[in-house]
């Protein structure tokens, strides 16, 4: 381990997971303050969409770079992992929640939406593998589920991808900042792949 | 015919248009880059005087018209229209204008014609948006000719009685308020008319999405999400949407054009 992994981990032994779930509200709320208060620019809605699912997107992310980071550098942020899982719970459903009640608003319309449209049928996929990894994040679920909770929770994998893509098809045309989130994607569920993690692990 | 007072203030009835804030600062120019601020923020590049428009084709005058000599022929007014983006939302924009076809009569369209190509200005060096194949550039667009001689059709050369902003397509740009609002393509630097159905950008890009007709519609859906309902900009975060009208609201004056057409066909 690196004297800065070292310096990081002995950082970490003193700083509590609980504050992120309190400034995990402040970005979503703040969005919500300026959209009400009519400072979030011309299209308030999209752009209050948009923001907090990229915000989703981005703490998913992070929550992947967990076991990579450990493994290939020993930076050990592991306690931290189930507050990032959650947060990024959070933020998909704040995100889900404006686009129903505040975009489409009709209901038969969402329906439709969801059951024709792809990339809202891929993006409301994702959330649905969510669920139940919302559910079971939390100490009895682990004991209670023993092995089965690690193989549960892979459906983080399929989640991630989903969600990667949702962002990719909402866009005109082919874009450049979904394919950079999707690239990062696609190379942190790489490196799960048993050749890569088992060859990592056994070296360290 | 149309363009006469009477219709235009029964056009206008009842539309109350943006603030000159939201038409600048929420544009689809993919030139300048594809967020919504994004042209506000590098149209200003664009250099727009002088300019002119190569007019060829079947056509009895072609040639390069500058701005000026445009100008001379034709008659600004103002016109306010309902603005129907693809991607369903709406605005309603009071343009200064003249009718395209005053300018397609100024240059002599030739009897074989039967469709006008449009042509987005190229400019890599002032145009930031270009270095990513986004769309394939230039941005082309296109019209039937009876499409382009229709009193509601427009050339926009202001918005709110000033030059319109680069952004929003300066120094002339067309605009056809039945039609989604990518077929009112900006910054024009060449008219052509031909014969066939020119190429158009996003019909090239996906052909399925995009349509050579792109008229209004909300009983269409685009494939990836409906056309029957839209949002307003400018309404706030709880502003309900709105039903999206046949043809944007101009089923009356536009409709005679698609006689015997199938809209879910010819999309």
């Amino acid at each position: 381990m690196t004297p800065v992994a070292q310096t990081i981990n002995g950082w970490t032994r003193k700083v509590p997971a609980w504050p992120l779930y309190i400034l995990a509200v402040i970005p979503p709320a703040l969005l919500f303050y300026k959209g009400v208060v009519g400072t979030l620019g011309i299209d308030p809605v999209k752009e209050m969409e948009h923001q907090i699912g990229l915000y989703g997107l981005q703490v998913l992310i992070a929550t992947m770079c967990v076991t990579p980071l450990r493994r290939f550098t020993g930076i050990n942020l592991i306690k931290y992992r189930r507050a990032l899982g959650l947060i990024t719970f959070f933020y998909i459903t704040c995100h889900l929640s404006v686009w129903l009640f505040l975009d489409v608003q009709i209901w038969s319309q969402i329906w439709a939406d969801i059951v024709k449209r792809p990339y809202i049928t891929i993006g409301m996929g994702a959330f649905i593998l969510m669920i139940p990894l919302a559910v079971t994040s939390n100490n009895w679920s682990i004991r209670k589920l023993r092995k089965n909770w690690t193989k549960l929770h892979k459906l983080i994998y399929p989640a991630v991808l989903l969600g990667g893509i949702h962002f990719l098809l909402l866009r005109k045309g082919i874009q450049l900042e979904p394919l950079i989130y999707l690239t990062i994607i696609v190379v942190l569920l790489v490196l799960r792949l048993p050749p890569i993690a088992q060859r990592r692990t056994a070296r360290a | 015919a149309l363009a006469g007072l009477g219709g235009r203030r029964a056009m206008a009835q009842d539309l109350e248009p943006n603030t000159l804030e939201e038409i600048s600062g929420y544009n689809n120019y993919y030139e300048f880059g594809t967020g919504k601020d994004d042209p506000a923020k590098y149209a200003h590049m664009l250099t727009t005087s002088p300019w002119s428009i190569e007019v060829g084709g079947m056509v009895d005058k072609p040639g390069d018209y500058s701005m000026e000599d445009i100008l001379s022929g034709v008659d600004i007014e103002e016109r306010i229209y309902r603005f129907r983006c693809v991607e369903a939302w709406s605005m309603v924009i009071p343009w200064n204008g003249f009718e395209l076809n005053q300018l397609l009569e100024q240059v002599g369209v030739q009897s074989g014609a039967k469709y006008v190509a449009f042509e987005t200005a190229y400019r890599p060096d002032e145009m930031p948006g270009v270095k990513f194949p986004v769309v394939e550039w230039p941005y082309v667009e296109g019209l039937r000719l009876d499409e382009a001689m229709h009193p509601l059709t427009i050339m926009a050369t202001g918005i709110y009685g000033e030059p319109i902003p680069n952004q929003n397509g300066a120094p002339i740009r067309l605009v056809v308020p039945w039609k989604y609002g990518f077929k009112s393509i900006k910054s024009i630097v060449k008219i052509t008319l031909v014969d066939e159905e020119p190429p158009t950008t996003w019909n090239k890009a996906n052909a399925r999405e995009y349509g050579f007709y792109s008229n209004v519609n909300p009983t269409v859906d685009h494939p990836r999400w409906s056309q029957a309902t839209e949002r307003v900009i400018g309404g706030g975060i709880f502003a309900a949407r709105k039903d999206t009208l046949m043809f944007n609201g101009y089923e009356d004056q536009v409709a005679s054009l698609y006689e015997g057409m199938d809209l879910s066909e010819n999309y």
